[in-house]
């Protein structure tokens, strides 16, 4: 994850380490489980060395009580978490700025080409086995998905990825007609 | 397909249906063997043509095959005469289609109970049967509705309503969700996921990759043949945060 991403969930007021990692937890759901802490920990260092945060120790006060009381453990919890003039800056250019990931169709596009040019496989199966693959993540998108809470951050994410996933299929559908023409024709 | 074919509730041996003669004939359905067993939900995918749907008019007793055995709950029903076939339409198997075909002078809870009356249940058990299944879609409140006055995602709810009234051995949908938007196609998945989790045979037929994502087993059909299976349970949760970005 990008460093301006933890930058920008801490412009709202200065923040615990563990009110960070709360706000994460519940925008992300079920996603936010993968993600490790200690890497949250290093980008927080990161971003204080690189002047954008600053970094005082709490008052002494407890986080408020959490069934997870292991997280206590955690270094940056008990700190609060500033942004400085440089990050507001910082915060303000990443909002304002247009970035899409790239999906790398054309990887798969020249595997099919060359697979089928030195009849090293059958296009169609290796359609077919991404198709599987693709599937079976849709089916746990899926699942995670209907067991949020209608409306919730979680589920929107959740439902972005359903629907990347069903733009792949579709492509994969296209793929697949498309080799098949060309098989019949030769 | 299976190993545990001892226990399917459907299975299908060299199932072939051809139409046409000489040149023109048309191989729908190829020598196609299958087991599904009890409780299994199994999606067959394919693009259309080939012959995904001619299969499931086949299994659930809609058509004769020009080959091959279909036999349900360990009795054949491809050679019984057009009597037994029609009762056993009407009590083993539950169909669920695209255009949903409910009885438009019916309401929702006449078109469901209609079922279990022609099965032969009493009036009033057929009303308490159907009232518990339009409970079960969500729709208890829209039970005096016409079709006409439901949305297309209520009315394939009442349609598998209906499909459910004579607690069938199976069910089998073709394209159940083809004329849905993507809200109402949301509806007919968790229902789906609900009747599975409920221990209810399904057999669906689709080209909707949400509705076959919902399956135990993905079978792909090209024409007329089986060309791949593949069991989509196993997770791979850790993934999907890669899909959102997370894992950089």
């Amino acid at each position: 994850m990008r460093q301006e991403v933890v930058l920008a969930m801490l412009a709202k007021e200065p923040s615990h380490g563990y009110e960070l990692r709360t706000r994460l937890r519940d925008a992300l759901g079920p996603l936010g489980d993968a993600m490790n802490a200690g890497q949250v920990y290093v980008t927080l260092t990161r971003l204080e060395k690189a002047g954008l945060l600053t970094v005082e120790k709490s008052d002494g006060s407890d986080p408020p009580d959490r069934s997870d009381r292991s997280d206590r453990s955690d270094r940056s919890d008990r700190k609060v978490y500033a942004l400085t003039a440089g990050g507001q800056q910082r915060v303000a250019e990443w909002i304002a700025e247009v970035a899409w990931p790239r999906p790398d169709l054309a990887e798969f596009h020249l595997k099919l080409i060359a697979a089928a040019s030195a009849g090293l496989a059958d296009p169609l199966s290796i359609v077919d086995a991404q198709r599987r693959e693709l599937l079976r993540r849709l089916r746990d998108a899926q699942r995670a998905a209907m067991a949020e809470p209608d409306r919730s951050d979680a589920a929107l994410l959740l439902e972005g990825i359903v629907l990347r996933l069903q733009a792949d299929l579709r492509w994969l559908e296209a793929c697949e007609k498309n080799w098949t023409h060309r098989r019949s024709r030769s | 397909m299976s190993d545990a074919t001892d226990t399917a509730v459907l299975r299908a041996r060299g199932l072939r249906k051809e139409y046409g003669t000489g040149e023109g004939l048309v191989r729908a359905v190829d020598g196609i063997d299958l087991d599904i067993r009890a409780g299994e939900t199994v999606a067959v995918m394919g693009p259309s043509g080939c012959g995904k749907s001619t299969l499931l008019h086949l299994l659930g007793g809609l058509d004769r095959p020009s080959g091959g055995e279909v036999t349900l709950n360990g009795r054949r029903i491809d050679d019984i005469g057009e009597k037994a076939l029609a009762r056993m339409r009407r009590t083993d198997v539950g169909f669920v289609f695209q255009a949903f075909h409910l009885l438009e002078e019916l309401t929702a809870i006449e078109n469901v109970e209609l079922s279990a009356l022609l099965a032969g249940r009493s009036p009033r058990a057929a009303r308490r049967r159907a009232h518990e299944l339009l409970e079960q879609v969500g729709l208890a409140d829209r039970a005096r509705f016409l079709p006409s006055a439901l949305s297309g995602g209520q009315r394939q709810r009442v349609a598998i309503a209906r499909a459910l009234s004579n607690e069938p051995l199976v069910v089998l949908a073709d394209e159940p969700t083809g004329n849905l938007d993507s809200a109402a196609i949301l509806d007919v998945l968790q229902l789906f996921e609900k009747l599975h989790e409920a221990g209810q045979t399904l057999v669906i037929v689709t080209h909707d990759a949400r509705i076959a994502a919902t399956a135990d087993r993905l079978i792909s059909m090209r024409d007329g043949a089986f060309i791949d299976e593949t069991h989509l349970t196993g997770g791979t949760t850790g993934r999907l945060g890669a899909l959102a970005g997370l894992d950089d």
